[in-house]
């Protein structure tokens, strides 16, 4: 029902690209989820052509009873991040989205060279629970019913699994910026 | 598609249904209870399929408001078997199968041309009583945000 994002970006995403940039993109994703998979290179391709124009932002909507490891994914890409790695495993986990358990997270943390003995700890750990919760539920509450949804600057992307479809509604935004 | 389905402070009409093979679920056994009734047109197709695993997911958020999802479509109850199972779905599917429709139309939510439920939502007070309701387009899923904003207005009270 809802087209619009219900909670702003703020300092607790996960962001990458570039602060300040005219466009905020904001994907609700799911690390086992093959649509994901393939927009995952669409928006490594947008972060590098449009380099100043894009702030993207990626959040946790793990289905899982559908994906059975995209919330121990998700929680591996948090713990990751207390380490100030999250971009990087989110990076390895999509591209190894067919090989996804418990071993081959471990062994992605183990190339990341990680102090794993803290990994171990934040992956179980409520306050990342907790985040991957929120996350989904914010993505419930804007009306996200599948993955991948994007917002762009708070309103729905008309997104048809097109590298196209996804240029296309940035250049729009980011046109009225200028 | 004449009619228009039933709208808020309707009295929810009741029904005795299917939800496994050997089971039967009957409204007024959920008094006491919000009861979210989530009428979809076919187990398996792309757009009930998503519409379903997201329910499944947010069933956690809904059961902070006392309410429970069950999905309604025509499909009979050895269908529902094999699609909860595929699907991992954690709540009831009940099936409208014989004679087809009938609590769907009670509702206003058959499609006569497709033979299928329409895509329409309710949210069922304690008492029996519609308090939300939303017809989606067939091709659309309308997520859960609607039916989290019914209980919370009803949580405050205002209904």
């Amino acid at each position: 029902m809802s087209s619009t994002l219900k909670t702003p970006v703020s300092g607790s995403d996960r962001q990458t690209g570039y602060r300040g940039a005219p466009v905020t993109l904001v994907e609700y994703g799911d690390y086992q989820c093959s649509h994901c998979g393939i927009a995952h290179p669409f928006i490594k391709r947008l972060l590098a052509e449009k380099e100043k124009d894009i702030l993207f932002v990626f959040r946790h909507f793990p289905l899982q009873e559908v994906h059975p490891a995209a919330y121990i994914a998700a929680l591996a890409a948090e713990a990751a991040g207390q380490q100030g790695k999250f971009w990087l495993m989110h990076d390895i986990i999509f591209e190894h989205q067919d090989n996804l358990n418990a071993n081959s997270l471990l062994s992605f943390a183990e190339a990341l060279d990680l102090d794993m003995h803290q990994f171990a700890q934040d992956w179980k750990s409520e306050t990342l629970q907790q985040k991957v919760e929120a996350d989904f539920e914010s993505g419930i509450r804007s009306g996200v019913n599948g993955t991948p949804t994007f917002f762009l600057n708070g309103e729905k992307v008309a997104y048809d699994e097109t590298y196209e479809s996804l240029l296309h509604a940035v250049e729009m935004v980011g046109h009225e910026h200028r | 598609m004449a009619g228009s389905i039933l709208e808020k402070g309707a009295a929810a009409p009741d029904f005795d249904l299917h939800c496994t093979p050997d089971q039967r679920l009957k409204l007024h056994d959920l008094k006491g209870k919000r009861v979210i009734l989530a009428f979809y047109p076919a187990d398996w197709s792309p757009v009930c399929s998503d519409q379903m695993a997201v329910y499944n997911e947010a069933r956690k958020l809904f059961q902070q408001h006392n309410a429970e999802v069950i999905g309604i479509s025509v499909d009979s109850k050895w269908c529902h078997l094999a699609f909860e199972q595929d699907r991992h779905l954690h709540f009831p599917l009940l099936a409208d199968f014989e004679p087809k429709g009938e609590v769907s139309r009670l509702y206003g939510a058959y499609n006569e041309e497709e033979g299928q439920c329409k895509r329409a939502l309710f949210v069922i007070d304690e008492q029996g009583v519609i308090q939300w309701s939303y017809l989606s387009p067939d091709g659309i899923n309308p997520g859960a945000d609607g039916i989290l904003e019914a209980l919370e207005t009803m949580d405050n009270g205002q209904h």
